[in-house]
């Protein structure tokens, strides 16, 4: 055996090239003259395309590396496990990123924001998103997720005229820090009794019937924090709202959708592989922190009048919901779960990017955002209004937002299969309580303005690269609403 | 070809609302109705021809959910499917001539095409997610309508009325989808003529209750069931003459559809143990709506609360899980359609002409100042509160019949006392339109409405639009069996699960 492991540099190829290209914006930003800046933002979108592009020779096959044991009979441990739970986030990932870059061309420019600073850190923040959802170990669990929040604090302060994003920014490195501290003590819990960090070596070191040591029902416990923060669960969640109006508005919409898959990928791959037979333990504990969270959020969403806060409690309240599979886990049935919680996060990943480029786009021209800058706007951009509609119609899961009804439906299923009928009925209500402010804020749009209707408000100039975000978030929206299976299969 | 019918019944409306969506708006608000027109009325003479063909389609849609794209006619849903399809057309014939208010006639005809499709999707539906689906396609074109169309003499009222409508139904279906999975996690499918074939023999009685509960709570607050009703009566108020229509005419059937092709035949031994109680909230949704009948001011209101003493029939009807009376219950369905449709229409006029629908402020001499509105409501009247000869009759009658002679597992005394007060609730409804034609018809007019120069009576647009449901509500009244017969067969294999375990 050589010390020197064989690496499959095609399987780590996504997230490499990520961050050698955050690199060489960052080279590039320095060797570009200013008034050439902005090509660091088209570079950052080269390497998300190639990233992408190397997504598609990995699909088939699972491909394992970095890793260690085995031997005869024994299976070896990896770190870095590429199967089709891989692939569909990195694919959401690396798309969900694309639409962040495009909308931030602009944003980057109209906000004089340090270009290179901008485009490294996303991308920096993108490949630990693509290293977490292989991640099969707890250091590259817990290393991954830090290199997806670390710059994120940095990306959330770059607006530095504006003061609110300096407080944003050490609120969310403050609940952060926290939050991981607390899931550090419990992974090291973890830890520490079993002896293992590999996520499979975990779970057949749990599986042992009798007694449980009730350190390791505390440990489990606690370890969810840290995911807890990054899905904005209560009560992890009060810094969503803040961050997410504080920062520019493309980083709100990284937040809310790259970043939040990323937790959800940890949280599911750590319960269901790692601790899937304490699963009566966390099972429970998620069931009445989704509960928790869906309620908190749309109760919350429900008085704002602020764009982007509004979107910022919803995405809290969408957190329950994906949250309910993972509740409804029992032991032994714990696979059955995470088809559910994976299918919503996608369709969420699509509905939430279009929500939000709409919302950049009213931004750059209504910098207020409130709520009120939207009255009328099917008059002038009806495009633009249908996309928005369409986008807060399959949150609420109605149709004609058939993708959002058909996840809907999907995650209902989990806690009925599973006789979490309780779980079922608080989302059945939540479902009712998120509606009124989706539909309030939609009719808005068709709503004519108050005051002199004679004069018509110039339509917005949108410029190619926000065309093309909405159009792509619009047209896979559209898409998944006739082909669900599309996304329903994977899992 | 007759599989591709069906698909085409729902392609040509949605067809419509998106071309009107995409078209340039000027040009569109200009042929807006006309396009609607012939959309509908092509869509109606698909629908004649699906019926006549006994269409049926069934392709695989989301594997995944186990969602098949399964459609079909037949005795029960036929005569739903072309009364929706005929009063979409003729509601679109009358914005022709009666524009409403707020004008933006593209909006609102591209909405009312996408509530058709929800309708009709809901009763040629044959899986139960995809009932789910349609089910719900209806709710956010309705909220729209009302919201944006209706009456906003009260400030903010429209837009309460409208909301309260879709909170509530979203409630009761949001309930119904937990109901839908439960059944499809025990049976293992969700085609509606596999599980109605096995008559819920996968599900343990405890599992049947709950699953009813559940749907019928999404089928109850639709229909409206005494005590979910409250949001009727406002959102008819608020809206507009055609969502009026409709909202009476269609969609409440939506939720009594339900319950006979869904809730009965997949669930019987929860529709058994439960139907005792949706019997006495029917009974007394029937007495209170007639009671609510006697203390309204509103025309609009009065005839909501009318609304809901009559689809108490349809419960009554339904809970006494025979054949009598859910035949009974099926046509007292289309009976109320077309009658409350009619009902609607005419108010509707009465309210354009008077910019109120007060008893009080319309005062008396309708038949004096408009001999042709005044007769056709008189007429409209004694068909809704049951004049034998008419629509109205026959329906209510068999459910009496039926509860009369109930399943033999019901307690019969029981419903004997359900027969006698639901009786009463006849006389009531006698009571109530009897002293509505009283204050409003005749009499002599306010001076103020005669001197009002453009007080015109019913033109014979109005009364073209009119002309066929007033012909079909003495056609069924005269002809039951026309439509029994097609029922009857269907209602009998539904309900064969009940007599399976009543014996």
């Amino acid at each position: 055996m050589s010390l020197v492991q064989d690496i499959d540099y095609l399987a780590v190829a996504p997230p490499l090239v990520v961050a050698l290209v955050a690199v060489a914006v960052l080279v590039v930003d320095v060797l570009l003259p200013a008034a050439r800046r902005a090509w660091t933002g088209w570079l950052a979108l080269g390497g998300l395309v190639v990233a992408g592009a190397l997504l598609v020779p990995l699909t088939g096959e699972r491909r394992e590396t970095f890793c260690v044991g085995g031997g005869g009979l024994v299976l070896p441990s990896c770190s870095y496990v590429v199967e089709d739970l891989t692939l569909v986030f990195q694919a959401l990932v690396v798309a969900g990123a694309v639409v962040v870059v495009l909308l931030s061309l602009d944003t980057v420019r109209d906000d004089r924001l340090p270009s290179g600073e901008y485009f490294f850190l996303l991308l920096a923040s993108v490949s630990g998103a693509l290293t977490l959802a292989a991640a099969r170990d707890l250091l590259t669990l817990v290393v991954a997720l830090e290199v997806v929040s670390l710059p994120a604090f940095a990306l959330v302060a770059l607006r530095r005229d504006d003061p609110r994003a300096g407080e944003a920014a050490l609120k969310l490195f403050l609940v952060s820090v926290v939050s991981t501290a607390v899931m550090l003590f419990g992974l090291s819990l973890v830890y520490g009794v079993t002896g293992q960090v590999h996520l499979d070596r975990i779970a057949t070191a749990l599986d042992v019937p009798g007694d449980r040591a009730a350190v390791l029902v505390l440990g489990v416990t606690l370890a969810l924090a840290g995911f807890g923060f990054k899905v904005a669960a209560v009560p992890f969640h009060f810094w969503a709202p803040d961050v997410y109006q504080g920062s520019a508005v493309p980083v709100a919409a990284f937040l809310s959708v790259v970043s939040k898959a990323a937790g959800f990928v940890g949280l599911a791959v750590l319960l269901t592989e790692g601790f899937a037979p304490y699963a009566d333990v966390w099972g429970p504990t998620i069931a009445v922190v989704a509960a928790l969270t869906m309620t908190v959020g749309n109760l919350a969403a429900l008085r704002q009048r602020h764009a982007v806060r509004l979107l910022a409690w919803s995405s809290v309240a969408q957190s329950g919901y994906m949250l309910v599979p993972l509740g409804a886990a029992t032991v032994g049935e714990v696979d059955a779960v995470l088809p559910a919680t994976v299918a919503y996060v996608l369709a969420y990943g699509v509905m939430n990017l279009g929500a939000f480029s709409i919302v950049t786009l009213v931004g750059r021209h209504r910098p207020a955002n409130t709520l009120e800058d939207y009255r009328g706007l099917a008059r002038t951009e009806p495009l633009s209004a249908f996309a928005l509609a369409f986008s807060l119609a399959c949150l609420a899961g109605l149709p004609p937002g058939l993708l959002g009804l058909f996840a809907k439906v999907v995650v209902f299923r989990a806690p009925v299969d599973s006789g979490a009928g309780w779980l079922a009925l608080v989302m059945a209500v939540n479902v009712v309580v998120g509606l009124v402010y989706y539909l309030a804020w939609a009719a808005l749009l068709y709503t004519r303005p108050a005051g002199d209707t004679a004069q018509r408000p110039p339509s917005y100039r949108i410029s190619w690269s926000d065309g093309v975000a909405i159009g792509m978030t619009l047209g896979a929206a559209v898409l998944l609403s006739v082909l669900p299976d599309t996304i329903l299969r994977f899992g | 070809m007759t599989d591709l019918l069906l698909p085409l019944l729902l392609a040509l409306p949605a067809a419509g609302a998106l071309g009107l969506l995409v078209a340039p708006p000027r040009r569109a608000e200009r042929v807006a109705v006309r396009a609607g027109l012939a959309v509908t009325t092509a869509t109606f003479l698909v629908a004649v021809w699906a019926v006549a063909a006994d269409a049926a389609t069934d392709v695989e849609w989301v594997p995944t959910l186990g969602l098949r794209f399964h459609l079909g006619v037949d005795g029960v849903s036929s005569p739903l499917l072309l009364m929706t399809c005929g009063l979409t057309a003729l509601c679109m014939a009358y914005l022709l001539r009666v524009r409403p208010e707020a004008g933006r006639l593209r909006a609102l005809v591209g909405l009312l095409l996408l509530l058709e499709v929800g309708m009709v999707g809901t009763f040629v539906a044959l899986d139960l997610l995809l009932f789910f689906v349609f089910f719900e396609v209806v709710l956010v074109p309705m909220w729209f309508v009302i919201a944006q169309w209706g009456d906003d003499s009260v400030p903010g009222g429209r837009r309460r009325a409208a909301n309260v409508f879709i909170l509530y139904t979203l409630l009761g279906s949001v309930v119904m989808l937990v109901g839908i999975l439960l059944v499809g996690l025990h049976a293992g499918t969700f085609d509606l003529v596999e599980l109605a074939d096995r008559q819920g023999a996968d599900m343990s009685r405890g599992i049947q209750v709950l699953a009813f509960l559940a749907l019928g709570l999404g089928f109850a607050v639709k229909t409206p069931m005494w005590p979910l009703h409250t949001w009727l009566p406002d959102a008819h108020t608020a809206a507009p003459t055609v969502g009026s229509v409709l909202l009476a005419g269609v969609l409440l059937k939506m939720g009594t559809y339900g319950f006979v092709r869904v809730a009965l035949p997949i669930v019987p031994e929860g529709a058994e143990a439960v139907a005792p109680y949706l019997g006495a909230l029917a009974v007394v949704g029937i007495v209170y709506g007639s009671l609510a009948c006697l203390a309204q001011t509103d025309l609009k209101r009065l005839i909501a609360f009318s609304s809901v003493s009559h689809m108490g029939f349809v419960l009554l009807g339904i809970s006494t899980l025979t054949p009598v009376g859910v035949n009974g219950a099926l046509y007292a369905n289309i009976a109320h359609g077309l009658i409350t449709g009619l009902l609607f229409f005419l108010v509707g006029a009465i309210k354009d002409r008077h910019h109120t629908a007060s008893i009080e402020i319309l005062g008396g001499g309708l038949y004096e100042r408009m001999p042709r509105l005044g007769g056709l409501l008189a007429f409209a009247a004694v068909a809704s509160l049951g004049l034998p000869g008419l629509a109205g009759f026959w329906g209510e009658m068999l459910v009496l019949l039926g509860a009369f002679d109930p399943a033999s597992g019901l307690n019969r005394p029981y419903y004997l006392v359900l027969m006698v007060l639901a009786g009463t609730g006849v006389v009531l409804t006698t009571t109530y339109f009897a002293s509505v034609l009283r204050r409003v018809a005749q009499g002599t007019s306010f001076q103020a409405w005669r001197d009002a120069v453009l007080m015109r009576d019913a033109s014979r647009f109005e009364l073209l639009v009119w002309a066929p449901i007033v012909a079909l509500v003495v056609v069924l009244g005269l002809w039951p069996g026309w439509l029994l017969d097609a029922s009857d067969p269907v209602v009998q294999a539904l309900l064969s699960a009940q007599r399976v375990i009543v014996n």
